[in-house]
């Protein structure tokens, strides 16, 4: 039923600017790959809606170039990028019927009706809405209104697919039904997708790539994993992951790492800062009786202890030396309680405290002696 | 003594009936204040509704009550207030539908009122929508002034009127003059209610058709006029109803008794020189019936609508 049509998008050095305001998007070069799967997420304000919405041509560009596949589209109107959007609140038309809804962007570029009902048909057939045709949709439920929003956009069998949050309106349990959809359908059909949403776990999920924004700035491009396990700066490391990576702030000794919380000998710090920010998974934290000899051993006051079943995070130390780690359920702590937990020194982060950049180090630079002294 | 016990239990429970209940409900609201206060409202408003009614079909020409009722005692005077014709009759109707040419009035009036709707409506729903949608220049201005205009008392502008319509573009004593007169004056009115239920109307919905392929204009009739139905008929009803009761200006810019609009034309009925009351009722029952079937067709749209219009206009 519906081709692989596929085309790549790229920004180049675009800016977005709402009149006299400071620019929502100072300058963007991003490049996203035919057939791609990019999720721009990041928090309210960031800019990734209005980058959406440049793509579609909902919003104008200020200066740069936007290009999809091969042509420049700065100044093509919406209906001519061959472009299918998927909103948040649906935007499906209330007054007509799921078929009609799904067939209204064919009608319009005046498509043959037979070759419109096949279409549709074959649509509704993929996304289980066969039974709803005659329905409208307020007589729907907001996952079927969904389904027919996602139905309307594959009829026309556009070269680029634009999702706008599209789950933010569903209960947990159809956000994830739907979740899997979309990651079904884009495997199928292989459309370059661009998907924008603020929950990490649907950009981890879904993304072949993530592109993760802050205050107009593209902060970090790659795929979960690398986001994940090699963020370029705090906000990366901040961001991705659930519960967020743990920021200490550090001060470098030239040799050690100390905060009142632990002391980490260490070599090569002298190219660093005095003040640096010391990022630790919450995951890669363990009980000390449970860890390897060479992992760093520290000790601080638990702060509170979140129970979910298998596991639990406990909130430890006080004033800017806090941290959570995601520990086995399995043991009982109490608050104010002194624990005793490891990690491997190869597994934290580092990150100037002034520019928040990630201070890359050559690896097994960690002293042999190294250990945990508390102060 | 058991057996005693249980015959109040019934009667008891009988008398807590679900109808039993639902009695004392209804009667307790019929015996409260409130329900006096709206009966005495509804009398003060139908009462003189039903003399035109008795009137009309009295086939006379003139009220009872205003006859000397001094002689009839009591009784005959209180049933003299009960406003019954004393025989019915259809013979005032007849007279205004046949030896009049009331008709001819009443085809004017469909034909001003229909003009005005329409092309109130045409002019209305475009100006309201640009008014939602676009940014222009003096568009906070435009709907400030249309706002203003609707402060000063409609006799204010007869004269203006007059002189643009009738002396500038030469359109007294024709239906077109009084059609546009009416349409512009119910403008700013109808682009206020249409605009505020415009707003309403979530903007993704034509983004989304926009990207389908639409043109403004396709979205438009195709998605917002169709959405906007409910604020559409009201202010279509507004404007029928402006052009079908007006009567200052339909009388002063029509002089030909054949162009006359039915409030005009009633008018003669009662004169100086005649006081056909009973042709007068006859003809506003008959002027009445368009209006209420309208009412009637529309009245699912008109809660909707009117609220819709008031919470955001």
């Amino acid at each position: 039923m519906i081709g692989i049509a596929v085309a790549s998008i790229e920004f180049r050095g675009v800016v977005k600017r709402y009149a006299d305001s400071a620019p929502t998007l100072p300058g963007l070069d991003l490049h996203i790959r035919d057939g791609e799967f990019m999720v721009l997420v990041g928090p309210s304000g960031c800019g990734k809606s209005t980058t959406l919405r440049m793509i579609a041509g909902l919003e104008s560009v200020t200066a740069g170039e936007l290009w999809i596949g091969d042509r420049l589209v700065n100044d093509l109107p919406p209906r001519d990028r061959d472009v299918a959007m998927v909103f948040q609140n649906y935007a499906l038309y209330p007054h007509m019927t799921v078929f009609e809804n799904m067939a209204f962007g064919l009608r319009v570029r005046k498509q043959p009706e037979r070759e419109i009902r096949t279409r549709v048909e074959a649509a509704a057939e993929t996304l289980g809405l066969v039974e709803l045709l005659a329905r409208k949709p307020g007589q729907l439920s907001g996952g079927q209104c969904q389904r027919v929003a996602l139905g309307r956009a594959m009829v026309r069998d556009p070269q680029v697919f634009l999702f706008d949050e599209p789950l933010s309106n569903l209960d947990a349990e159809l956000r994830v039904q739907m979740r899997a959809s979309i990651g079904r359908l884009h495997r199928e059909f292989g459309t370059t997708s661009v998907y924008v949403t603020h929950d990490q776990v649907e950009a981890m999920t879904l993304g072949s790539r993530i592109a993760i924004l802050n205050g107009g700035e593209l902060m970090q491009v790659g795929t979960p994993m690398e986001l994940y396990s090699d963020p370029d700066n705090v906000f990366v490391a901040g961001f991705m992951g659930s519960p967020p990576m743990n920021i200490l702030p550090v001060s470098n000794l030239g040799h050690a790492l100390e905060n009142r919380l632990l002391q980490l000998p260490r070599q090569g710090l002298e190219r660093f800062g005095a003040e640096l920010l010391l990022g630790l998974r919450p995951e890669t934290l363990c009980p000390a009786a449970e860890a390897p000899a060479h992992w760093v051993r520290f000790s601080a006051p638990v702060e509170m202890v979140e129970t979910l079943g298998a596991e639990m995070l406990v909130h430890l130390g006080e004033g800017d030396e806090r941290l959570v780690a995601r520990l086995p359920g399995l043991r009982s702590l109490t608050p104010g309680e002194s624990l005793s937990l490891a990690f491997d020194p190869a597994a934290l982060y580092l990150f100037d405290a002034g520019t928040r950049q990630r201070l890359r180090e050559p690896r097994a630079v960690v002293a042999p002696e190294s250990e945990l002294v508390t102060p | 003594m058991r057996q005693i016990l249980t015959q109040n239990q019934s009667a008891a429970g009988a008398l807590e009936s679900p109808r039993w209940r639902r009695l004392k409900s209804v009667l307790r609201d019929v015996f409260s204040w409130r329900f006096a206060l709206l009966v005495f409202a509804s009398l003060v408003v139908i009462y003189p509704l039903l003399w035109v009614v008795s009137l009309a079909f009295s086939g006379q020409q003139s009220l009872q009550l205003v006859q000397d009722t001094r002689d009839l005692g009591l009784w005959g005077q209180l049933a003299a207030l009960v406003p019954l014709p004393e025989q019915w009759s259809l013979q005032n109707f007849r007279a205004v539908l046949t030896e009049q040419p009331f008709m001819r009035w009443l085809l004017n009036s469909v034909v001003v009122a229909a003009g005005t709707t329409v092309i109130g409506l045409v002019l209305s729903c475009t100006a309201a929508y640009a008014f939602s949608r676009f940014r222009f220049p003096g568009r906070n201005r435009g709907l400030m002034l249309f706002l203003v205009s609707q402060m000063f008392p409609a006799v204010l502008m007869l004269i203006p009127l007059y002189v643009i319509v009738v002396q500038w573009l030469g359109l007294g004593n024709s239906w077109l003059g009084l059609i546009l007169v009416y349409a512009i004056t119910a403008l700013p009115f109808c682009v206020w209610m249409l605009k505020g239920y415009f707003d309403t109307l979530p903007f993704e919905i034509e983004e989304s058709a926009l990207l389908e392929g639409a043109s403004r204009l396709t979205i438009f009739y195709r998605i917002i006029l169709p959405l906007a139905r409910p604020a559409i008929a009201v202010t279509g009803l507004f404007s029928f109803m402006t052009a079908w009761n007006e009567f200052i200006l339909a009388s002063i810019f029509m002089d030909d008794e054949a162009l006359y609009t039915v409030p005009v034309g009633l008018r003669f009925f009662v004169s100086d020189y005649s006081s056909e009351w009973g042709y007068f009722a006859a003809g506003s029952i008959l002027v009445s019936v368009p209006v209420i079937l309208l009412f009637l067709a529309l009245q699912r749209f008109l809660v909707s609508g009117l609220s819709a219009g008031a919470v955001k206009g």
